[in-house]
């Protein structure tokens, strides 16, 4: 029973990076049509930027929790300016092919200069050691990435869903066309937009970086899982993106009790036996092209 | 003409080039031939196709070695086993489209990879499946060039039966579905079931070149399922030109060679990513139509001068 419950919270942790990740994926998606591949190096340059600004200059977790999501998003605000925005219009596979390719360099340039070996980066002190839940004591780290991803998800769910900004940034991507007629300047919010996506996968990689040890490859086996959470939760959906996001990480914890190879299968089980049943995802309506 | 000539340049490449590298080129062209088949001619881009050249690799391994089973029985076990895998996974892809479909495909890929890196007992996890001999009644199989000719005249078929699938009624019908699905139903053409068939179609090719591969290099490695097994020969595919068939032959070439003559340099060693990932951003940006058209016009353009 104590283990069951550890393992759930564990699930909600792990989950946790899911639905931050595949809710930049669905931002950019919605605004772009461009299946961000990159994701997960992003992710993976937020850890270590996490580890260098501690390394090289003693600023702590809190500081890069800010700073380093600011940092990718202008990186990513420059990116989408030099060269995504000439891939605009054309089949979203360009896009795809060129943030796979713009993954293997970012990829295999860190690991040239860090090796595969994983760095290791600790939990804030304030945050270090464990809390009694109930009988059983947990992390107190992993209790804190849980409450903040739910907040930072459901936060930009209001924005999204709830707002005047969000308005816009969802007719833009249902007709950009239309919405462009009704006098909104859809271009203009589509280089911030970009940066916002990769700003929340930095934010998922600092905060992966005292739970995992930051390596170069820590990004590319996530953003496939990440892939098969988008497809279960629905693409461009934010709401499908964050459930998705957590549900796959309980059921993965949830079925590694029963045996530990189960959880590495679970979310590809989900993902089939979810388009059998609801090609369109959990949350998805029919696709736009 | 055309084809003796291609067939008489792949007979003298083992002699221009060393034979392991030649049969590379040839089982790799073929892959990316199995993608475009798929994307050049059906519209539908897999990122999965990993799955069906390594696990075809990992079958034709087995009967070869545990089996004693001549060579092309191995290949035909490695084909069969890849299409087979089709059938479930490309009906379960194929329920998405577009970007969707290719999400689909690179998720069940990394699901054989995981599955095979679990089944250590099986499949000798991260060491890989080792020791595979080729074998052939009357034959002496163990030089590279004995093993390249040996094999040519599969992967030929394989060639072969890629074009004619592209120019068969099936073929025709597969392009007018790419082009526009929603007529091609109109006419009245079951759209879904052709392109299962044609998934099962290309993953038996890239099955087949798996297979070959597999012998050529005595193992089986956890490397050919990985991801970056089919987004290599994807590049390939779109490096070499998309809807030309034969351009991923080029393609494959290129790469290789490039790979080959990079391989001392210190920076392809450790990180062939930046190598690899860098030329797909060139081509994305910059060469979308990949060589093959833009060697046909600088060819055309060459000869008009002489005219």
């Amino acid at each position: 029973m104590d283990y069951l419950a550890v393992q759930l919270f564990n699930g909600l942790a792990n989950g946790s990076f899911y639905a931050l990740l595949s809710l930049g994926l669905a931002v950019i998606f919605g605004m772009m049509r461009i299946v961000n591949f990159a994701h997960g190096a992003f992710y993976m340059l937020g850890a270590f930027i996490a580890y260098f600004l501690l390394q090289q200059a003693g600023v702590g977790f809190w500081p890069a929790l800010v700073i380093a999501p600011l940092v990718i998003a202008v990186a990513g605000m420059f990116l989408e300016r030099v060269f995504l925005r000439r891939l605009a219009g054309l089949d979203p596979l360009y896009g795809f092919l060129f943030t796979f390719g713009l993954t293997l360099v970012i990829q295999d340039g860190m690991r040239l200069r860090f090796g595969v070996q994983g760095q290791p980066y600790s939990a804030p002190a304030e945050l270090s050691g464990t809390v009694l839940l109930g009988a059983v004591s947990y992390p107190t780290y992993r209790l804190f990435v849980v409450a903040f991803c739910l907040v930072a998800s459901i936060a930009v769910w209001f924005v999204i869903e709830r707002t005047r900004l969000g308005m816009a940034v969802r007719a833009a991507t249902e007709r950009a066309d239309l919405t462009r007629a009704l006098g909104v300047d859809v271009d203009r919010w589509i280089t911030p937009m970009f940066g916002f996506g990769l700003g929340l996968a930095a934010l998922a990689g600092v905060l992966a970086a005292p739970m995992r040890n930051v390596s170069p490859l820590m990004g590319s086996e996530l953003i496939i899982l990440t892939f098969a959470v988008v497809v279960i939760g629905g693409m461009g959906s934010i709401a499908g993106a964050i459930v998705a996001g957590f549900l796959v990480g309980v059921l993965s914890s949830v079925g590694a009790i029963f045996d530990p190879a189960v959880e590495g299968i679970v979310v590809f089980a989900l993902m089939a036996v979810l388009l059998l049943v609801r090609p369109s995802g959990l949350f998805g309506s029919i696709e736009t092209r | 003409m055309v084809a003796a000539a291609a067939v008489a340049a792949a007979v003298a490449l083992p002699r221009l080039i060393y034979p392991v590298l030649a049969l590379e080129i040839l089982v790799w062209g073929l892959f990316a031939v199995a993608i475009d088949l798929l994307l050049g001619f059906g519209g539908l881009l897999s990122f999965g196709h990993a799955a069906y050249w390594g696990v075809a690799g990992y079958v034709a391994g087995m009967v070869a070695r545990d089996l004693g089973a001549p060579f092309p029985l191995a290949v035909l076990a490695g084909l069969l086993g890849a299409a087979v895998l089709a059938v479930p996974l490309g009906y379960l892809s194929l329920r998405r489209t577009g970007i969707y479909f290719t999400m689909v495909t690179l998720a069940f890929a990394q699901m054989l990879y995981y599955v095979a890196n679990e089944l250590r007992p099986i499949t000798g996890g991260e060491n890989g499946l080792q020791g595979v001999s080729r074998t052939f009644p009357g034959l002496s199989l163990g030089p590279s060039l004995s093993f390249y000719y040996a094999a040519l005249p599969l992967v030929l078929f394989g060639y072969f039966a890629a074009y004619r699938i592209v120019h068969s009624p099936f073929g025709h019908v597969l392009v007018s579905i790419r082009d526009n699905e929603a007529r091609a139903q109109a006419l009245g053409y079951d759209t879904a079931r052709y392109k299962h068939i044609a998934f099962i179609l290309s993953a038996g090719l890239a099955g087949l070149a798996g297979s070959v591969y597999t012998l050529g290099e005595h193992f089986a490695s956890l490397e050919m399922l990985h991801w970056t097994t089919s987004g290599q020969v994807v590049l390939m595919t779109v490096l070499g030109g998309l809807g030309t068939l034969w351009g991923g032959v080029v393609g494959a070439g290129v790469f290789l060679m490039l790979r080959d003559f990079l391989s001392t340099s210190d920076l392809f060693r450790d990180a062939p990513g930046v190598v690899t990932g860098a030329i797909f951003i060139l081509i994305v940006l910059a060469l979308r139509h990949g060589l093959w058209p833009t060697f046909a016009v600088l060819v055309r353009r060459g000869l008009g001068r002489f005219a």
